[in-house]
C-alpha cells in the first residue's frame, strides 16, 4: 500500500507555508495570524463604528418642531406682514431664534389651494440663495436680502437675484383665538409643499430629485 | 564609548582650531561642559540611531540653482506651527458655548488676557498668511515643473493639505461666534448643501441636524482643533518624507550639463 503522505500536495508547495505538513492549508502559523488580525479588526471596529455612528447620528434623528404661539388672531391682516419671533433651535439662546413674517390668507393674492394649515401665511426670513436673513420692505412690498441682492415679491416668490425658489413657509393654525406656527416646509414655483430643503437647493424640474428630503426634517404627512 | 561625530564647520584653514599638543593643560570647564552635552546626545543616539535620520533629513544634496522660492514650503510649515502653538494657547481660554459663552470668552481673550489680543491676532491673521503661502508654494511647484515624475504623489498630498487647510479656515471662522462668523457659517454650510444628492446630508452632518443648533459649535470646534490638525500633521510628515526621499528639482532655467566622459578628462 503506497504511503499517501509522501506525495507532494499542490496546495502546500504553491503557497510556500513555512513549517507546514504536506497537504496542510491552514497551519498553526496561518491560523494564529488570521486570529490576531481578526481580533485586531474586531477591537478597532468596536470603537470606530460607535464613534462614526455618534458623529453621523444627527443626520437620521428627527428635529423637534413644536407648535408655537405667536399672537392673537386679530393681530394679522391680509394687506401687510407682521414680524414674529419663533424658536427654531433650543439651547443656543439668541442664535436659535428666527423671524417669520405673517399675514392672513388673501384669496385675491394667494392662488394655492386652501386647507386647514394656511389660514395664515407665515414666511421664513431665510433667503433661498444661501440663507441670509431677508427683510420685508413695506414701501416696495418686497422681501430683500442684504447679502447678494435676492428679491422676493409679496407672496415670497422670486422677483430677482440669485435665489432658486420661493421663501420657505411654516404651517399655521388658529386655536382659541390664538395663532400658532408649526413645522417649516419648502415650496416650489407653484407653491406646492415639499419637505424642508436647505437654501440653494432648487425644487423645480429635477431639483427635487437632486436634493432629496432628509430624515432629519419632514413636512407634515399628506399636506 | 562611540562618540557622535558632529560635522566640522566649513571654516578657512587658518581659523580651524589646532589639535591639542601633548602635555597641554587638562580640559577647561567650558570644554568639559561641551563634552557633557555631546555625551547626552550620544547616549540618546546610541539607543535610537536618530542621528542617521537627522543627517539624512538635514544634509541633503540640492541641485544647482536652488533659490529663495524653495523656502515657500518651509514658510508654510512655519505658518502651520505658529497656528498650532497659538491655537493650543487660545484653547486654554476659549469656551465652545453657543448660548453666549463662546463670544464672551473670545471677548475676554481680546480685552482682558495678557497678550490675548496679540495671540488671537497671530492666529487670525496667520490663517490668511498660511493660505497665501500655500498658494505661492503651489505656484512655485507648478511653474518649476516639480510636480512631475516621480513627485506626483507629493503633489496629491499637497492638494489634500490645501483642502484640509481650507476646512480649517471654514471651521475656525465660526468659533468667535459673532454675527459675521454665524452668518458666514450659515452661508458656507448652505454652499456645501448645494452639492447634488449628498449635499443635503453633508450640511446635516456639519450642523448636527437640520438647523444650526446647540451642538453645531462644539462640532466645529472638535473638527477644528482635534480632527483636522491631526490629519494635517500626519500628511505634512508624509510630504516632508517624500521631499527628502526624492530630492528637490532644479529650476527650469538650469540646463542639464553634458555628461563628462573619461576621454575628455584625460
Amino acid at each position: 500500500m503506497p504511503d499517501r503522505h509522501q506525495t507532494k500536495s499542490k496546495y502546500t508547495s504553491d503557497q510556500r507555508i513555512p513549517g507546514a505538513f504536506e497537504g496542510e492549508t491552514v497551519n498553526r502559523r496561518r491560523f494564529m495570524t488570521a486570529s490576531a488580525h481578526t481580533a485586531g479588526g474586531v477591537a478597532t471596529m468596536a470603537f470606530v463604528l460607535p464613534s462614526l455612528a455618534f458623529a453621523f447620528g444627527p443626520i437620521f434623528e428627527e428635529h423637534e418642531q413644536p407648535w408655537q404661539d405667536v399672537g392673537a388672531v386679530e393681530e394679522f391682516d391680509a394687506k401687510s406682514y407682521v414680524p414674529k419671533t419663533i424658536t427654531i433651535a433650543t439651547g443656543v439662546g439668541e442664535a436659535g431664534k428666527s423671524t417669520v413674517y405673517m399675514r392672513r390668507f388673501d384669496p385675491s393674492v394667494d392662488k394655492e389651494p386652501k386647507d386647514r394649515y394656511n389660514d395664515f401665511i407665515a414666511l421664513s426670513t431665510r433667503c433661498m440663495h444661501l440663507g441670509c436673513p431677508v427683510r420685508f420692505v413695506p414701501a416696495a412690498e418686497r422681501f430683500i436680502c442684504p447679502c447678494h441682492g435676492g428679491v422676493y415679491n409679496f407672496r415670497g416668490e422670486v422677483d430677482g437675484g440669485p435665489p432658486v425658489r420661493p421663501l420657505d413657509r411654516f404651517y399655521t393654525r388658529a386655536r382659541d383665538g390664538r395663532v400658532e406656527v408649526g413645522p417649516r416646509f419648502s415650496v416650489n414655483r407653484e407653491i406646492k409643499r415639499f419637505s424642508p430643503r436647505d437654501p440653494g437647493q432648487a425644487l423645480d424640474g429635477i431639483g427635487q430629485y437632486l436634493y432629496p428630503s432628509r430624515p432629519s426634517i419632514r413636512k407634515l404627512p399628506n399636506t | 564609548m562611540p562618540k557622535l561625530k558632529l560635522p566640522a564647520p566649513p571654516l578657512p584653514e587658518k581659523l580651524n582650531p589646532l589639535p591639542k599638543r601633548p602635555g597641554a593643560p587638562k580640559a577647561t570647564p567650558r570644554e568639559t561642559a561641551a563634552e557633557a552635552g555631546v555625551s547626552v546626545v550620544d547616549w540618546v543616539d546610541e539607543r535610537t540611531s536618530i542621528s542617521g535620520g537627522a543627517r539624512w533629513m538635514m544634509f541633503r544634496k540640492v541641485p544647482k540653482g536652488t533659490n529663495w522660492f524653495y523656502t515657500l514650503g518651509s514658510a508654510t510649515m512655519f505658518a502651520f506651527l505658529s497656528q498650532t502653538v497659538t491655537g493650543v494657547f487660545l484653547a486654554m481660554y476659549y469656551r465652545p458655548d453657543a448660548a453666549g459663552g463662546a463670544y464672551e470668552s473670545v471677548r475676554y481673550i481680546s480685552n482682558e488676557v495678557f497678550l490675548g489680543e496679540f495671540v488671537r491676532g497671530m492666529h487670525k491673521w496667520g490663517s490668511s498668511v498660511m493660505v497665501i503661502l500655500i498658494f505661492l508654494h503651489m505656484a512655485r511647484t507648478f511653474f518649476f515643473g516639480a510636480y512631475k515624475y516621480p513627485r506626483e504623489l507629493n503633489w496629491v498630498i499637497g492638494v489634500a493639505l490645501l483642502i484640509l487647510t481650507m476646512a480649517m479656515s471654514f471651521t475656525g471662522y465660526l468659533l468667535p461666534f459673532d454675527q459675521r462668523s454665524y452668518w458666514a457659517t450659515i452661508v458656507g454650510v448652505n454652499i456645501n448643501g448645494t452639492g447634488p444628492l449628498v449635499g443635503p446630508y453633508l450640511s446635516d452632518f456639519l450642523r448636527a441636524g437640520p438647523e444650526f443648533g446647540a451642538t453645531t459649535l462644539a462640532r466645529f470646534y472638535a473638527i477644528h482643533m482635534l480632527l483636522i490638525p491631526g490629519i494635517l500633521a500626519a500628511l505634512i510628515g508624509a510630504h516632508l518624507y517624500l521631499v527628502a526621499k526624492l530630492g528637490t528639482t532644479a529650476p527650469p532655467w538650469i540646463k542639464p550639463q553634458e555628461p563628462v566622459t573619461r576621454e575628455e578628462q584625460a
